[in-house]
């Protein structure tokens, strides 16, 4: 077991180092060199930038270097906690992620959470009632909500708040609060606004997770290992939840790793509708702005994120099913 | 076997362990309702080995697993009654009692306690039978704590104990292992323990040997035939190999298309067949002492569609002594022919 996650580790950290040479690559792209676009930068909002100030630029980051010495430079800098400067904001990379990224985090988390606590029920449910009325209910819903656009729910919804209950439903804290500094009064304002953006992400993720639980316990309740847990006399409620589920979670556990980048930068068109000061908005705005050091630290963190993700889902997997580690050894 | 005036079986004497009346056993669905049971009435009794055998499709493992109440949706058993007597609680303040099963909630605390404690089963899929990701210990260890009041220590050695009677080599490793790492025959070995880890009065084993070569069928059936004796269980052997019914069986009933058309002792059902379809199961298959180039008759037509069973006696299109007129316009119902001999046709009423 031990020996199964220490690999898992081990592979993590050099996909890790794969995803920094390519976010390193994406930074490189452009032409010209980060001081050279610093300079024109700088120029274009009539400030001038000194050779001095150039040449220590150029030396902090190993530009005229051989490309691997850049390359190294680049990710001592990481880990000393320094990202480079976003062009288009003039200030640290750091400085403008801040608190989007753990607010990326949690909202992320909470629509990944709100999948579950929901998808698993109604799977389960759907698929041991088949064919009856609630099956159809979830099934109906289900493809509404894979069908509706999100960022369309998110209009709908901010309507429906503003007109029915006046109240702004966008955002994830209220306008008092936006930039107050953190105390109990802004954490619980975050939690107030957090279902709306959390069910709307997590809506498409839901109907898609059940059809896939329902479609996978079908399988798995005709195999003949549930027939035998029931000759054993077990409750139905325990034969279904200790046998079928267990094997019919396996593609639950897998889709965690890409799920959560994939809610990160799947929701761009929603963050920017619902105003939600999360890194996906930033990342687009990097990319147009050709902004190179937020978008390659952007890139990095999701990549990490599903490496992240991707460990978390291999650690379930074979807790959920014990012949991975089997056949892996 | 007992029968009233008309010849007709009738309520079983006392001393049964399990007797199924007229139980009949439906699946509903849009095309049309599948009679997958329809009428089986047999006897058993304790310590009692009772085969059943038929072709694919003609009920054997419906009429199983409606005496367990485990009968996969839509079906439920819409009419019979299947009487079987539970086992005297300990100390003896009540005597057994006859229970019929039939009404009993399928899935209620009584037809429960009975599942897995009295009545086990075993069947066809080794491969399958255990998850394949709980260990054959947890999975034996559930059914010993779920009906005696061991704790997982006790259950956990209850189980080993279990795994060495039935001849699984260092059990003591062999508990931990998942079900995949265990052979064909050991797995079956493993099933046996689990279905008789609470001493059940009444084993079902669905074709328990199918899915084995020929060296672990012949091992597994002495096994079962030491276990019976040691322990005095009753065995309801489902197989469609006459081959392992002659060899473990003391009575045979018969089916067809979800009902028994003969029971009686082994030796009258190879020796003195009476049913046509019978006679023609037993023609149809290799006899030791035929000639070396001789033809097996097989039995003329095919199995009639679940959906599309003939009128009558549901053997008569495929029947060399159909009688048009009768067999094709009314059921035979089962009758005794003989001491314990009872057959349902036409030709014997």
């Amino acid at each position: 077991m031990l020996a199964y996650i220490g690999r898992r580790a081990l592979l993590a950290v050099f996909t890790v180092w794969a995803i920094s040479v390519l976010a390193f690559v994406i930074i490189q792209l452009p032409p010209g060199d980060y001081v050279t676009s610093y300079i024109a930068q700088m120029a274009a909002s009539g400030s001038v930038v000194s050779e001095e100030e150039a040449d220590n630029l150029r030396i902090q980051y190993g530009l005229g270097r051989p490309i691997y010495v850049q390359y190294y430079k680049w990710v001592k800098l990481f880990a000393e906690g320094n990202f480079g400067m976003s062009m288009e904001w003039k200030r640290p990379v750091t400085e403008v992620i801040g608190d989007r990224l753990w607010l990326t985090m949690v909202v992320a988390v909470s629509a990944l959470l709100l999948t579950w606590v929901l998808a698993l029920p109604i799977g389960i449910y759907s698929a041991v009632r088949q064919y009856s009325l609630g099956d159809y209910a979830a099934t109906f819903v289900g493809f509404i909500g894979l069908a509706v656009p999100n960022f369309l729910l998110a209009l709908v919804l901010l309507y429906l708040g503003f007109t029915l209950f006046n109240a702004n439903t966008g955002g994830l804290f209220s306008v008092e609060l936006q930039d107050a500094p953190w105390s109990m009064a802004k954490a619980w304002d975050l939690l107030k606004h957090l279902p709306i953006p959390a069910l709307i992400l997590g809506l498409a993720g839901t109907a898609q997770q059940v059809r896939i639980m329902r479609a996978n316990l079908l399988d798995e309740l005709r195999k003949p290992y549930v027939v035998t847990a029931r000759s054993k006399g077990l409750t139905e409620g325990r034969v279904i939840l200790k046998y079928p589920v267990r094997l019919a979670l396996n593609p639950f556990a897998s889709t965690i790793g890409y799920t959560l980048p994939y809610i990160v930068s799947g929701s761009i068109i929603v963050s920017l509708v619902l105003g939600l000061p999360t890194v996906g908005p930033l990342l687009l705005r990097a990319l147009i702005a050709q902004d190179m050091f937020l978008a390659g630290t952007i890139v990095l963190l999701l990549g990490v994120m599903t490496v992240i993700g991707t460990l978390v889902s291999d650690i379930l997997l074979v807790w959920i099913d014990p012949r991975i580690r089997l056949e892996d050894s | 076997m007992a029968v009233d005036s008309k010849g007709a079986l009738t309520a079983a004497p006392r001393e049964t362990l399990l007797s199924v009346r007229n139980l009949k056993t439906y699946f509903p669905q849009d095309e049309g309702t599948v009679k997958a049971v329809d009428g089986v009435s047999f006897d058993l009794y304790p310590g009692g080995t009772l085969g059943i055998v038929g072709e694919s499709g003609c009920g054997k493992s419906v009429t199983a697993r409606s005496i367990l109440g485990i009968v996969d949706r839509p079906g439920r058993i819409v009419e019979g009654e299947i009487h079987f007597r539970r086992r005297a609680i300990d100390g003896g303040a009540e005597a057994d009692r006859m229970v019929d099963l039939a009404t009993l909630a399928p899935n209620g605390p009584e037809m429960r306690a009975v599942r897995g404690a009295e009545i086990a089963l075993i069947f066809q899929e080794p491969r399958s039978s255990f998850s394949p990701v709980h260990t054959i210990g947890n999975q034996i260890d559930e059914v010993i704590m779920l009906h005696q009041q061991l704790d997982r220590r006790q259950a956990r050695e209850k189980t080993i104990e279990m795994l060495r009677r039935v001849g699984v080599s260092s059990p003591e490793e062999r508990v931990n292992q998942l079900s995949n790492q265990l052979s064909g025959g050991l797995r079956q070995r493993a099933m046996i323990a689990m279905a008789l880890s609470c001493n059940p009065s009444l084993l079902i084993a669905d074709e328990p040997t199918t899915a084995l070569d020929v060296t672990t069928q012949t091992q597994i059936l002495a096994l079962m035939r030491q276990l019976q004796q040691e322990d005095g269980m009753a065995i309801m052997l489902i197989t469609h190999d006459l081959g392992v019914i002659a060899e473990m069986a003391r009575d045979v009933a018969v089916m067809y298309l979800g009902r028994v058309v003969e029971q009686a002792p082994v030796d009258e059902i190879f020796h003195a067949p009476r049913h046509p379809y019978t006679q023609a199961l037993l023609r149809s298959i290799p006899r030791i002492r035929s000639g070396p180039r001789e033809r097996l008759t097989p039995i003329a037509g095919s199995v009639p569609h679940p959906y599309d069973r003939p009128s009558g006696c549901p053997f008569h299109p495929r029947c060399p002594e159909f009688m048009p007129g009768t067999c094709d316009r009314q059921a035979p119902s089962l009758r005794l022919v003989g001491d314990q001999h009872a057959v349902s046709c036409f030709l014997y009423e």
